[in-house]
């Protein structure tokens, strides 16, 4: 029987609250805490603006259409566009890591590449959706 | 007699399998909403035109009077709930650690996601 949890371990802690805005995160860490932060705003936005919004377009035909008129709002488009970020950015850093996940790509440079392209090519598509919802297309 | 002291809170609970299946639900609920993501992205690139009718058929349609549209959603409804639930409370296990705030929490997500369940329950079967 393991004794390890009788005596109080010391605790390291490799980084503080205060030096998180100055901590320089290489590109795998960014992927990574933008995976988590867009993780969470979805998770928030489900109940509050997803499902309702869904719901509005599913649910008649003037709902359809009350749909488009509600979008036309600015500020409604820039929620909708942060949350198809939100959307795009954790679809292709989560396909990223389940490449890592199955040993491919693990290694120095090819993980820094991997995760440059999951920023560049999230951005790229919000881009494109960003477009189409103002209207540019 | 005196209580065997290798119970209690001296004990750490740890087990087989604590955390691989979790590990693997996490992924393959991915995988589930990945594929489904991709067959509404087709389903919306070859709709003849953007029309209400369009949009509802799909989650809505009918494959020899069996509600394979309504039923596919909800799969992927499902997989999201049960991804989003490991992937929150890996969160408050990281980030929070006193206990009764985290079983708070958690408790939180479990009831904040199963309204999100009936909430979609409800949007899907009333059209």
């Amino acid at each position: 029987m393991s004794d390890s949890s009788l005596k109080p371990r010391r605790e390291f802690k490799n980084i503080g609250i205060g030096q998180i805005a100055r901590y320089r995160l290489p590109l795998a860490g960014k992927v990574s805490i933008l995976h988590r932060i867009s993780g969470v705003l979805l998770f928030l936005a489900l109940p509050l603006v997803i499902l309702p919004l869904f719901e509005r377009t599913l649910i008649s035909e003037i709902g359809f259409d009350s749909f488009k008129e509600i979008v036309t709002n600015p500020v409604v488009k820039l929620i909708l566009l942060a949350l198809i970020w939100g959307y795009l950015h954790h679809f292709c850093a989560g396909i990223r890591f389940l490449f890592l996940d199955m040993h491919v790509g693990l290694d120095k440079d090819s993980s820094r590449k991997s995760a440059a392209a999951v920023l560049v090519v999230s951005i790229l598509l919000t881009l494109v959706f960003g477009l189409k919802l103002f209207g540019v297309f | 007699m005196s209580a065997p002291q290798n119970v209690g809170y001296k004990r750490k609970v740890v087990g087989a399998h604590y955390g691989t299946k979790d590990f693997l639900i996490q992924r393959i609920t991915a995988c589930v909403m990945a594929v489904y993501t991709v067959v509404l992205a087709i389903g919306i690139l070859i709709m003849p035109a953007f029309t209400y009718q369009n949009w509802v058929a799909l989650f809505s349609f009918d494959v020899f009077s069996f509600p394979l549209g309504k039923l596919l959603a909800f799969l992927a409804f499902i997989s999201l709930l049960y991804h989003a639930w490991i992937g929150i409370r890996d969160l408050w296990m990281d980030y929070v650690k006193p206990p009764g705030v985290r079983l708070l929490l958690h408790v939180l997500t479990v009831l904040w996601l199963l309204a999100c369940a009936a909430y979609t329950v409800q949007i899907l079967w009333r059209i």
